[in-house]
């Protein structure tokens, strides 16, 4: 895959070519709001579905409070279990533990289940770099590999794509990968499913390893699981010899009881659905059956500085459901690779500064990625206040102030390019602080109102160049009440 | 009781219109509203842009002009929901940053008593007919920050339903955000024009003369969208139909 987000444009930039792009737009908007409208529906037939989502908070809560101690308890039940864990400090780390691990079984190809994870360090690239080669099995994330194109969404990588274009990329580049589709495919969706099929099929049965992430860790038992809807990830995780599965630190929950709470709410919160077709879990090893060995690489890439933000770790809570990408209205319009991270919409813009750090123009810009309208809040299944940690890290942008970085304190400068905003920021401040200022400016405006031009110069363009501004009127209200004394004298 | 009116900085400067109609409608409902000359922004602006210590003696300022009063009504879902719900997290922040709780008890005394308008009406004065007259096809947009910070809810479209001869026309997609954001509308034009021009279409497919909303920052990004667009429909605040009387109509 050639996708990787580096030097990527500032997201104001990316999302105005995909504000312009009508294929997108009507690709995404037709998404999007088919599946908000179902969601919507299936978390209505619950109703104890804010007790869940409170429980889930306060599960993930607990979990993140006391992550050094849950760790440890997982590395114990997984030993235990037959399984080896190896503990990764960044993306490189787990790149090149991965890699020694394929490398030790002799193998050249991997099979893959769907996993943000990987993504998020690009695995894929670094395995090729040492020519093992990683196959996605994930329906949406073939697509996205065949068409060497990037994930725009957390659960359908491939929304960006209406059918024809998959039926197209399917029958370019498929043969290269593997068994070719079938001659004159349709676009129709069982047909493209059947070409998948039968091209994946011969990957599953000759693969020897398979590389996961999961969807949550049993502390108290040190099993794994993974949700999913095609059972693809089934057959990755039971049929190769070699399972590697590379998990956030985060993934953890302590115990079993409490995957009750997320088996509920993030099938209902990502696919609309009740329960998701397939739900695997595996503890270890087990002699006859499945993999026989069994690697466990605990990611970190960020995570514990993340933690160590009062306000940002609440980040670390989510579940990965892409509920707040299907109600956004700026995902909606600007797509998912605006975002410049594997994780887009309004998670994205607040993990993505947090895992990278507000360095990268991209970074420093995805925190104003937002209205702050509050509809991704509103439906997060582990309440996940994003509108709050936008403000806060756009705080720390254009403050600076005390971070952790790469386990240390760190103090940030301001981020570059702010200087004109903070000094009208420290203008308006000082008039506001006094009534007299505000008004002489608004007795200003009102005399030069017939001066004003329609359209504004310099910054001002980004206002008036799609709306018109609003006539200033003859006197500021404040003139009105004292000329009047708030209408009482019957003037007008 | 003691009622203020806390206008915002928008709408003294830009809608004057709007402040008289809160002053004739609560005047007509039997208060008697003051609006203290000293008030001037909430810092909502600097808040949201991620410059929390610039709004906090904006803030302190708030708190200060109104705390004498018994009721402060603004006629802004966002104002309010800044004093409601951000002032005491600015007072917790300021908390956990080592300045102790000076700024919390400053602003906590103003925080339960400031009331959007259309909560000031149906919760404090219970009336849902305030005896209003308008005599055009509306259709209204549930602001996001009164739509979700404050949880108006029914209450402005209670209202609308009680004035006499309005036709009230239910707005598709009524609960997606209009696209104006503050600083977002500049700082990400495109996508907010993108919201904006969304919105509007959704209005204009009411067919309604008039899109109604309960915050007039939104309604100057909904209405310049709509006069760049020539739609010929027009952005009123709820304030300026619930004012509107036979005896004296809203045009």
């Amino acid at each position: 895959m050639s996708g990787t987000f580096v030097g990527m444009p500032a997201f104001p930039a990316a999302a105005r070519a995909a504000v312009r792009d009508t294929t997108l737009r009507g690709n995404l908007r037709h998404a999007t709001h088919t599946i908000r409208a179902k969601r919507a529906r299936a978390v209505a037939e619950l109703d104890d579905w804010e007790r869940l989502r409170q429980a889930g908070k306060r599960i993930k809560d607990h979990t993140l409070r006391h992550l050094d101690r849950y760790l440890e308890q997982l590395e114990e039940s997984v030993t235990a279990a037959g399984g080896v864990v190896h503990w990764a400090a960044d993306a490189d780390e787990a790149n090149r533990i991965v890699a020694e691990l394929v490398r030790a079984t002799g193998e050249t190809e991997v099979v893959k289940v769907k996993s943000m994870a990987t993504q998020e360090i690009a695995l894929n690239e670094a395995l090729e770099a040492q020519g093992i080669h990683a196959y996605e099995t994930d329906l949406a994330e073939l697509i996205v590999q065949l068409g060497k194109d990037r994930p725009s969404h957390i659960l359908v990588p491939a929304i960006h794509r209406n059918r024809g274009e998959i039926r197209d990329i399917f029958t370019r580049e498929m043969g290269a990968w593997g068994r070719p589709a079938p001659e004159g495919l349709p676009d129709t969706p069982a047909d493209l499913a059947d070409a998948a099929r039968l091209h994946l099929r011969e990957k599953f049965l000759r693969a020897k390893v398979g590389v996961s992430g999961a969807n949550f860790m049993v502390a108290e038992t040190g099993t794994l699981v993974v949700v999913e809807s095609e059972g693809n990830g089934r057959m990755c995780l039971t049929l190769p010899e070699t399972l590697i599965s590379v998990v956030g630190i985060e993934k953890i929950v302590p115990t079993w009881q409490d995957l009750e709470v997320f088996l509920q709410t993030l099938p209902r919160s990502s696919t609309a659905e009740r329960m998701n077709p397939y739900t695997s879990m595996w503890t270890g090893t087990t002699d006859g059956d499945g993999p026989r060995v069994f690697h466990l690489v605990l990611l970190d890439n960020g995570r514990t500085d993340t933690l160590a933000d009062e306000v940002g770790r609440q980040a670390l809570r989510c579940i990965r459901c892409s509920a707040c990408l299907n109600v956004c209205p700026v995902y909606e319009r600007a797509g998912g690779h605006a975002y410049g991270s594997v994780y887009p919409g309004p998670i994205g813009a607040i993990l993505s500064p947090q895992l990278r750090g507000t360095g990268s123009e991209i970074d420093a810009s995805l925190p104003y990625a937002s209205s702050l309208c509050g509809a991704c809040y509103e439906v997060c299944p582990v309440a996940i206040d994003i509108p709050e940690v936008l403000v806060h890290l756009r705080e720390r942008v254009v403050e600076g102030g005390e971070a952790v970085r790469e386990g240390s304190k760190v103090r940030l400068r301001p981020a570059k390019g702010h200087a004109a905003e903070r000094a009208a920021m420290r203008a308006a401040r000082w008039a506001l602080s006094r009534p007299g200022a505000l008004r002489a400016g608004q007795r200003l405006a009102s005399r030069t109102r017939r001066l004003h031009p329609r359209t504004l110069p310099g910054p001002g363009r980004a206002w008036s160049g799609t709306r018109d501004l609003p006539p200033v009127p003859a006197e500021p209200f404040r003139d009105w009440w004292q000329r009047t004394r708030g209408g009482k004298d019957g003037a007008k | 009781m003691r009622v203020a009116l806390f206008l915002t900085c928008v709408n003294d400067t830009l809608y004057p219109d709007t402040g008289r109609a809160v002053v004739k409608l609560l005047t007509r409902l039997g208060v008697d509203v003051d609006f203290p000359a000293a008030q001037t922004c909430c810092g909502q602006a600097h808040y949201n842009t991620g410059y929390r210590h610039e709004a906090e003696p904006l803030a302190r300022h708030f708190a200060d002009v109104f705390g004498g009063y018994d009721a402060v009504v603004t006629p802004s879902g966002s104002c309010g929901a800044m004093v409601r719900e951000l002032y005491p997290r600015m007072g917790e922040r300021a908390r956990s940053e080592g300045r102790g709780d000076g700024l919390a008890a400053v602003l906590a005394p103003v925080v339960p008593k400031t009331y959007e308008l259309t909560e000031f009406l149906v919760d404090v004065l219970e009336v849902t007919d305030v005896g209003a007259y308008y005599p055009h096809r509306v259709t209204y947009h549930p602001t996001c920050h009164g739509l979700r910070s404050l949880g108006l809810g029914e209450r402005p479209l209670r209202l609308l339903r009680a004035v006499k001869e309005l036709e009230l026309v239910e707005l598709p997609g009524a609960d997606e955000c209009c696209g104006f954001g503050g600083t977002f509308a500049l700082k990400n034009a495109d996508v907010s024009a993108a919201m904006g021009a969304d919105k509007v279409r959704n209005a204009e497919s009411t067919g309604a003369e008039v899109l109604c909303a309960a915050d007039n920052s939104c309604l100057m990004h909904i209405g310049g969208t709509m006069s760049r667009l020539r739609t010929g429909m027009r952005p009123v605040h709820i304030a300026e139909i619930l004012a509107s009387t036979e005896e004296d109509p809203a045009v």
